[in-house]
């Protein structure tokens, strides 16, 4: 069974920008699936049209075989889905929306309440379950947005950059508890800029660009083929090194550069033609993580 | 979604709809209250002891009936187009709208609240009326129909503006420039019967005419207007306004790209 089959799906503003060219995409039931792309990519669209808020101006979307064209109320009741912006009303008290949450997909109250309490300890807001939810800091705004969408149980959570702007420690402590919901069955579909996080959580991705799938891959399959590996490289002097060829090289300042190094090309065949060119290699690093190494390939290209 | 379900999601959205309006009761309760006393003792008692009396009944307690549709009025409006407004304006809409709440039932939800608060309010204004006269009740059931039924009315009405309203000022605009004349100039403070017979006959098309006067009939027992034509517009004021809410959020209108 699959959580999300999206075939054909295209989507046209009344401006006329066609942020969707036809999307094909499909998502395994229990599968840990990231959506990449830059912004303007169309991930958001394809969010927006999943959960009702975008209306999609052609193709078909079933979730777990229902198409929301028959029959969008069941399929919404299906999907959890934590937004990229706050939304929840800054006046109301942490529990109370919650379960005005799971009021709305019709949970009963005897239900709902203890619901409420075991995902507020699980993400621990359990302490702030009587404060407004204006007085929280950012990262408790963020797990409370991922407690909100919990309240019904979903089959398909759907995280739409989850993480921004919440700090190290408090992003690690929420991959665990994704990790253990996405193992408990629920299928869990990310976006996300933190190619870090693909890397550690999902099992499959697709890489979007102006509004199509440019890639849909396991994670694995993804980075055995990437084609260039990041380095940020301190060298003696930058001077010369525009003349080095077989390598992507971009001078950052006086004394660093950052350079692509090829599939088949080693640090040593680097630091040798960098050594030829008059440039002593100081020290050297990878840059970022190496989804995102392929990310800009595919972009690029 | 299943009766029980939307049974649930319903009393939910009533429920916090009503927090809402409790919760900042000082704008939501008080002000009415106040501006519609001042009116009892401006009109009813300085001006009111110069005006004779109207099919029998004094000018304090002939104002009665039309104070309180006023306070129904104004409040079951302001209620549902502000509320709605913020909400789409916050974005808290989306956690309604991803759910599987039907639209209907966001707009009886809504509506609810500007109904309840409409009724609070009208309720709380009588019995502030009880101070200044004694107004009597000749027909409790019409008073109680005409009641809610201009709540429904002008709560859906308020939820209509702010399902169209794009920025702040649009929830100001329709209740300055056109429901407070239409109050004003619709028999809360004299008889249809009374205006020279052209005004008369534009009046008619006013539909707050048959809400006041209507509801003063069950008071009094006297109308400007047949009560069953009143009621009928009342009627069909209230379900093409609901309808149109339904019709409109089904297309995605203002809440939906």
């Amino acid at each position: 069974m699959n959580a999300l089959e999206i075939k054909g799906l295209k989507k046209i503003y009344s401006n006329g920008v066609e942020a969707l060219k036809g999307i094909d995409l499909t998502i395994e039931s229990g599968d840990f699936f990231a959506l990449l792309g830059a912004n303007g990519a169309g991930k958001t669209t394809i969010i927006g049209i999943v959960t009702s808020l975008v209306n999609k101006s052609a193709g078909t979307v079933k979730v777990f075989g229902i198409d929301i064209d028959q029959d969008f109320s069941a399929a919404k009741a299906m999907i959890g889905v934590v937004p990229q912006e706050f939304n929840f009303n800054i006046f109301q008290k942490v529990q109370d929306i919650l379960l005005d949450q799971a009021g709305y997909y019709g949970v009963p109250a005897d239900v709902a309440l203890p619901r409420s309490e075991e995902v507020l300890k699980n993400l621990g807001l359990w302490e702030k379950r009587n404060e407004k939810s204006q007085t929280l800091s950012g990262g408790m705004k963020r797990r409370l947005m991922i407690a909100r969408a919990l309240m019904h149980d979903p089959k398909l959570l759907i995280l739409d950059e989850p993480t921004a702007g919440v700090d190290v420690e408090l992003r690690h402590g929420m991959w665990e508890y994704l990790k253990r919901i996405n193992a408990a069955g629920t299928t869990i579909l990310l976006t996300t800029h933190y190619l870090e996080e693909v890397e550690q959580l999902c099992r499959n991705a697709a890489i979007m660009h102006k509004g199509e799938v440019i890639r849909n891959d396991s994670v694995k399959n993804l980075l055995s083929v990437l084609e260039k590996e990041y380095y940020t490289v301190t060298v003696s002097k930058t001077a010369g090194a525009e003349n080095v060829s077989g390598f992507d090289i971009t001078i950052i300042d006086h004394d660093t550069l950052e350079v692509g190094l090829p599939k088949g090309q080693s640090v040593t065949d680097l630091t040798s033609a960098l050594h030829e060119a008059g440039i002593v290699t100081v020290s050297m690093r990878p840059k970022g993580n190496r989804l995102e190494g392929l990310f800009l390939d595919l972009v690029k290209k | 979604m299943t009766t029980n379900k939307t049974l649930i999601s319903l009393s939910t959205l009533t429920r916090k709809e009503t927090r809402r309006f409790l919760r900042i009761w000082t704008q939501t309760l008080v002000p009415p209250v106040i501006t519609q006393s001042l009116y009892f003792v401006v009109f009813g008692g300085f001006v009111g002891r110069q005006v004779a009396a109207i099919n029998g009944v004094s000018y304090m307690a002939f104002l009665v009936p039309g104070l309180v549709m006023m306070a129904i009025i104004t409040s079951a409006f302001t209620n549902t187009v502000s509320s709605f407004f913020f909400t789409k304006w916050q974005r808290n809409i989306d956690e309604i709208l991803v759910s599987p709440t039907p639209n209907w039932v966001i707009v009886a939800g809504f509506g609810m609240g500007g109904i309840l608060r409409g009724i609070l309010v009208g309720l709380i204004v009588f019995l502030i009326s009880i101070f200044f006269t004694h107004p009597q009740i000749a027909h409790l059931g019409l008073v109680l129909i005409f009641m809610v039924l201009t709540a429904i009315t002008f709560s859906f009405g308020g939820l209509l503006n702010g399902i169209f309203a794009k920025k702040i000022d649009d929830v100001g605009i329709f209740p300055t420039f056109v429901l407070t004349p239409l109050t004003y100039l619709g028999g809360v403070f004299y008889p249809i019967s009374a205006l020279p017979g052209v005004w008369q006959v534009v009046s008619k098309f006013n539909p707050i005419v048959y809400m006041i006067d209507g509801f003063r009939y069950g008071f009094y027992g006297f109308s400007s207007v047949p009560v069953l034509v009143s009621l009928g517009i009342l009627i069909a004021f209230s379900l093409a306004l609901g309808i149109l809410c339904v019709v409109l959020l089904n297309k995605g209108k203002g809440i939906r790209t």
